[in-house]
């Protein structure tokens, strides 16, 4: 497929699609070398966002020049626009996800762009929304439009299946694995030198160890953390509501998502040690340096599958279905399974990923959820209103 | 003797040397550690990876969606408030009605009201979870989650800064100004540009300063509102957070200082048009 970009001012270049860039440029194969340039067809085409900008460009010019009449029309012009632009066949995708997974769906987008237009589709302007895996689903329930739903773990796609029926109950069974395209386990980051010794759950619980975790009402991460904790305890054969109820009195803060305890525990220096996701300890290291902390495994931890969805009823067009369907599909390519090793998530297929990518994970014994009863059970008994979360935490 | 006509005489209107350095002292201290030393601190680590990083930051597609959305959102709810600002300080300093003392308060209300509160609200009220959220969003009309919700939460929380810095000035001029000008056959909109828009007009330009700078500043409201999706519903302060959640500091702070320097900018403007017009200011402040 032949694509125009626009070099420097005037001049134009064609050539075969190559990939986008981050930017909004494309690479093209002109035949003789590879440019790069903005497509003169858009490549994103987000036409209402566009519109919608030049439409807020136009207003803040139009304001200053007759007032706030005009202003007053901007808003009843802006509703509209936003009407008729969506009414077009423009495909778009947004993808409501979790904290830690910023970096590798940056790649991924990229990735995917190239890989559907390689295969003769017009390209798809992926857009992005992170947080709290719980806050996420909550502000899907409460009309976020997602396209897809990449979330920490299935019952939060299952709240948003039971509560507006936009995608059906069975929807974990659509796609391979449970839908989880790549998973992760939970391990501990203490500061360098491990100065409290930390080596296993037990160490936690110590007096005067501050222990940083999420809330595990609004964050995936965070409940991972508490069954994690949960079957250690019951594999040594002591009370785990006694133990994780001793593990929470020794948590300083509780952030509503994975990401800001990472944030207080690398960068506001508070605890001694972060229950995070592997990836999100191995991430923290790449970007903070890896003399600042370590990583430390603890003898049991959970299998953390990570689950994706397409969210049915937010479909806006057949384009816009196939697309969706393509980008969750491709997750479990080869490639984008090396992408997501290399972004230090436990993926399924290590055909593509690299040795030294692969050897970063060590072995531990990983309980699953179905040990726990799957997260239907889990979700009421365990982190429910008057749960066992609950229970612990008033204590 | 002597010794008394030695000492220095301390006029009683004032406080000993001493204790004016130290007030004067305590004072800097303050302002330099709790106001300076932020501000700076902004500024340095924008600037950490130098010039090119700054401009790298700048040029990031997000980043420039922000700062658009940023502006777009304060040039409506600027003016919108203002008018209203307006029209409120007058129905209350002018007339004489029932349940004034309520609208004074109701007008407050927004103070008091924790922005978190004030977002959650509109997602109750046009989520997709209430009939007429889910009416509008099947209407292709999200509220929530898009332009409009941004801008709803700003109006809402910059709603009383105009009218509160107009009202008491309006109160102390009284109505005898207007009054002479309608006897004398003004009509209603000429007293108003003739009369009343002369004197408070300071008082307003305050209000819609104040009123800017938290509109562009405003982040609890509309992070509650916003959804998140970058380059479509993030603004200026959400952005700078979802930057500093991935570990790119450089961009998040050099959004943090334009930020900064538009308040900055904000406060000039302010400073520069008092001194432009002093005298004009010292007259409208004897009346």
């Amino acid at each position: 497929m032949y694509h125009t970009i626009r070099i420097g001012g005037h001049s134009l270049a064609q050539g075969t699609f190559l990939r986008s860039l981050d930017d909004g440029r494309i690479e093209i194969d002109a035949g003789h070398a590879r440019l790069s340039g903005h497509p003169v067809t858009p490549l994103h085409p987000s036409d209402a966002g566009r519109l919608r900008g030049a439409l807020r460009k136009t207003l803040t010019g139009a304001y200053l020049r007759s007032g706030i009449l005009t202003a007053v029309a901007a808003i009843g012009l802006t509703l509209t626009g936003t009407a008729t632009l969506k009414a077009q066949d423009n495909v778009a995708i947004l993808n409501v996800s979790y904290d830690p997974t910023r970096e590798f769906y940056r790649e991924y987008n990229t990735l995917f762009n190239a890989w559907w237009a390689a295969q003769g589709n017009a390209p798809v302007a992926v857009q992005q929304s992170h947080g709290g895996a719980g806050a996420q689903a909550r502000a899907v329930i409460d009309g976020l439009p997602a396209t897809v739903v990449t979330l920490a773990l299935s019952a939060d796609i299952d709240t948003i299946s039971e509560r507006t029926g936009l995608l059906p109950a069975d929807w974990q069974t659509r796609l391979p694995h449970n839908s989880s395209p790549y998973t992760s386990t939970i391990v501990f980051l203490v500061r360098e030198g491990n100065p409290r010794g930390i080596q296993d759950w037990d160490d936690l619980v110590a007096d005067g160890v501050q222990v940083i975790t999420p809330n595990p009402k609004t964050s995936g991460g965070a409940r991972w953390n508490f069954l994690a904790a949960w079957a250690y305890a019951g594999r040594n054969g002591l009370d785990p509501a006694q133990f994780v109820g001793t593990l929470y009195r020794n948590v300083p803060v509780l952030d509503t998502g994975a990401r800001g305890s990472t944030t207080t525990f690398t960068q506001r220096g508070v605890g001694d040690v972060l229950l995070a996701w592997e990836n999100e300890a191995f991430l923290a290291l790449a970007s903070l340096g890896e003399d600042k902390f370590d990583i430390v495994v603890p003898s049991v931890s959970i299998l953390a599958e990570s689950p994706v969805a397409l969210v049915d009823g937010n479909i806006t067009s057949d384009a816009q279905r196939a697309a969706a369907e393509a980008y969750l599909q491709h997750l479990y390519s080869p490639e984008a399974q090396a992408l997501a090793t290399r972004h230090y998530y436990r993926a399924w297929d290590t055909s593509q990923a690299a040795a030294e990518d692969i050897a970063r994970f060590p072995e531990l014994e990983l309980v699953t959820i179905a040990d726990f009863g799957g997260w239907p059970v889990v979700q009421t008994e365990y982190f429910g209103e008057g749960g066992i979360f609950d229970q612990i935490y008033e204590e | 003797m002597s010794d008394i006509a030695l000492t220095r005489p301390v006029p009683v209107t004032t406080e000993p040397p001493l204790a004016r350095y130290l007030l004067i002292g305590l004072a800097a201290v303050f302002v330099a550690l709790f106001l300076f030393a932020p501000l700076v601190t902004v500024f340095v680590e924008a600037l950490r990876q130098g010039w090119v990083g700054v401009i790298d930051a700048l040029r990031l597609p997000d980043a420039q969606a922000a700062i658009r959305m940023t502006l777009t959102i304060a040039a409506i709810a600027v003016p919108l408030n203002a008018t209203f600002g307006i029209a409120a300080a007058w129905a209350i300093t002018k007339f004489d009605f029932r349940g004034k003392a309520f609208l004074i308060t109701l007008i407050d209300l927004p103070f008091s009201v924790s922005p978190v509160v004030a977002g959650l609200m509109l997602v109750l009220l046009f989520g997709a979870n209430s009939t007429l959220g889910g009416w509008l969003i099947a209407n292709d009309m999200p509220i929530v989650f898009a332009f409009p919700g941004i801008l709803l939460a700003t109006l809402f929380v910059t709603f009383p800064f105009v009218a509160r810095e107009i009202i008491p000035v309006m109160i102390e001029q009284g109505r005898t100004e207007e009054e002479a000008a309608l006897t004398l056959g003004a009509s209603g909109w000429r007293t108003f540009f003739t009369v009343t828009l002369p004197n408070i007009r300071w008082a307003l330009l305050y209000g819609v300063l104040l009123c800017n700078a938290r509109a562009m500043g405003e982040f609890g409201a509309v992070a509650v509102v916003s959804g998140k999706i970058r380059g479509e519903t993030a603004t200026m302060p959400t952005m700078v957070e979802m930057f500093y959640n991935e570990y790119l500091s450089v961009a998040a702070f050099t959004l943090a200082a334009v930020l900064a320097m538009l308040a900055l900018l904000t406060l000039l403007l302010k400073s520069l048009l008092e001194w432009r017009h002093a005298e004009l200011l010292a007259a409208t402040r004897r009346h």
